[in-house]
């Protein structure tokens, strides 16, 4: 088993193809969609492949240690065109293939119209400690 | 084994430990030490009397541990084993602990961790899985906690305000895993309004019982947030909602109001309707003027402002959220409620979308999108 970590972006990655703010889609739309996390999430956890997962909100700041004495450099309040995190999932699965065919199906959530936002999802393996016993 | 037993128990004899003069780290550490025997030992011989047992062996534990020598030891053990203490002096060990546990040289998040660990009786473990983080995290911050305080002299009792921020902050972590954080700070709560006669300790009793009357209503099945009026109101606990109003009344009695009672009344107002439309909008305004002098809060203002709303109109509201700093948190949802209730769509979408963007909690952002959504399918249809 490896872990791998899911990002959802908010920003920076190419444009979705089904790429309507969600405050445009109807009622029933946003329903369904926030139900498809529910129950991907729950699968995962039934299937022993989730571990964990946590939404985060827009906001981000870029900082940097700028040296002894001085403030941290930051970006400043204007963070349009960075790349920001929307949430992240860990899961833990037996291949590389099925951590991609996860991200496929999380990507696939429906949006406006009920169909797939296409969003994407960036999957990052998790390094890990050298095992103790090397064959 | 009766373990809400040891856990009751468990404050008062730290409590004992401290008020003979063992610092608090070390009373803790004997303690706990003293409920790891006992959950071997009294399956087999059950003590007559558990808390005489526990102080015995836990101040055992205590001498052992700090190396005192052994005719002392067995003077104090016979001392000890004889008298079982009485009651009046079991609250005053406990108020004791509650005081040294909120003691102000404490950062909000120790002060929390401490209490449930040492008033509460709650396992590292469990404390750490309430508030979602890993064992070894929690432990440290336990430990840092008790070296704070272990120079502290404990004479009398410190400031009840104190007490209650860290029982308020405890209830407001709510739930989660295998404790239920609001019940533990009902429960605390209750014991120390046994033991001390204050307006404000009954005061924030009320309110919890209020609140948390009205938990089951207030997410649906899926997790999803339900406002106030939506609830089914058939859900709330009406025999908690009773207790919490004469825990109020006998508190407002005494005419020595303070922020609690306050809110605890307009919790009360809300309970009392059968149905949103028969909530009392007026009375609940009048108690916000009361909190906002009490308290000079913001958020006190905010909540001011929609109740003004409810009881003068959405004009009227949004009039009173004009004075307020548009960053305060929910001051945009506030907006989008009032707009869309004066009949101004278009930009009650907006605002419902914008407040979505900057809520503070997944469930709040979900419902506010729901929010947006539904209007901007209206506006389109």
């Amino acid at each position: 088993m490896a872990k791998y970590l899911l990002l959802k972006h908010y920003r920076g990655a190419p444009k979705p193809v089904n790429d309507v703010p969600m405050d445009q889609w109807t009622p029933q739309e946003v329903e369904a969609h926030m139900k498809y996390m529910r129950d991907f999430a729950a699968r995962l956890e039934a299937s022993g492949e989730f571990v964990d997962g946590q939404a985060l909100s827009p906001e981000g700041t870029f900082v940097r240690y700028d040296g002894e004495g001085r403030p941290p450099v930051t970006d400043g309040p204007f963070a349009e065109t960075k790349d920001l995190i929307a949430g992240w999932m860990v899961i833990d699965v037996e291949t590389h293939e099925r951590a991609l065919e996860l991200a496929g199906e999380l990507s696939a959530a429906p949006g406006a119209g009920g169909e797939p936002i296409h969003e994407w999802l960036e999957v990052r393996p998790f390094l890990s400690a050298p095992p103790t016993i090397a064959e | 084994m009766d373990e809400a037993l040891l856990r009751a128990l468990t404050p008062a004899v730290i409590g004992v430990l401290v008020r003979r003069g063992a610092d608090f780290a070390s009373a803790e550490d004997a303690v706990q030490d003293a409920l790891v025997e006992a959950v071997r030992a009294w399956p087999d011989s059950p003590p007559h009397d558990p808390k005489g047992w526990l102080v015995t062996v836990a101040w055992r534990k205590f001498l052992d541990a700090t190396r005192a020598d052994a005719s002392r030891r067995r003077r104090e053990v016979r001392v000890e084993s004889e008298p079982v203490p009485g009651p009046g002096e079991t609250a005053d060990d406990t108020l004791r602990l509650y005081f040294l546990c909120a003691h102000p040289s404490l950062t909000p998040a120790s002060a929390v961790a401490l209490t449930l660990r040492a008033v509460g009786g709650l396992t590292t473990r469990q404390i750490a899985r309430a508030y979602l983080v890993p064992e070894a995290t929690m432990a440290q911050r336990i430990s840092r906690a008790k070296r704070t305080v272990s120079g502290v002299r404990f004479d009398r009792p410190g400031d009840v305000a104190t007490v209650l921020r860290v029982l308020y902050l405890v209830f407001n972590e709510g739930y989660s895993g295998d404790v239920d954080l609001a019940g533990e700070a009902i429960r605390l709560t209750r014991q120390l309004a046994a033991g001390i006669d204050h307006e404000e300790v009954a005061g924030l009793l009320a309110l919890m019982l209020l609140h948390h009357a009205r938990r089951p209503a207030r997410t649906g099945p899926d997790g999803r947030l339900v406002p106030l009026a939506e609830q089914d109101r058939g859900l709330w606990d009406t025999r908690m909602i009773a207790e919490g109003v004469a825990v109020l009344q006998a508190a407002l009695a005494r005419d020595r109001l303070g922020e609690f009672q306050a809110q605890a009344a307009i919790a009360a107002l809300h309970a009392d309707a059968p149905t949103a439309e028969e909530t009392d909008w007026t009375q609940i305004v009048e108690w916000y003027d009361e909190l906002v002098r009490l308290t000079h809060s913001p958020v006190a203002r905010l909540n001011r402002a929609v109740a003004v709303g409810e009881a003068d109109g959405p004009r009227a509201g949004l009039a009173a959220l004009a004075e307020l700093d548009p960053s305060l948190p929910r001051h945009t949802a506030a907006a989008a409620y009032l707009r869309e209730r004066d009949g101004d769509l278009v930009t009650a979408a907006r605002l419902y979308a914008e407040a979505a963007r900057s809520a503070p909690s997944l469930s709040e952002r979900d419902h506010l999108t729901r929010q947006a959504a539904r209007l901007n399918a209206r506006l389109r249809g």
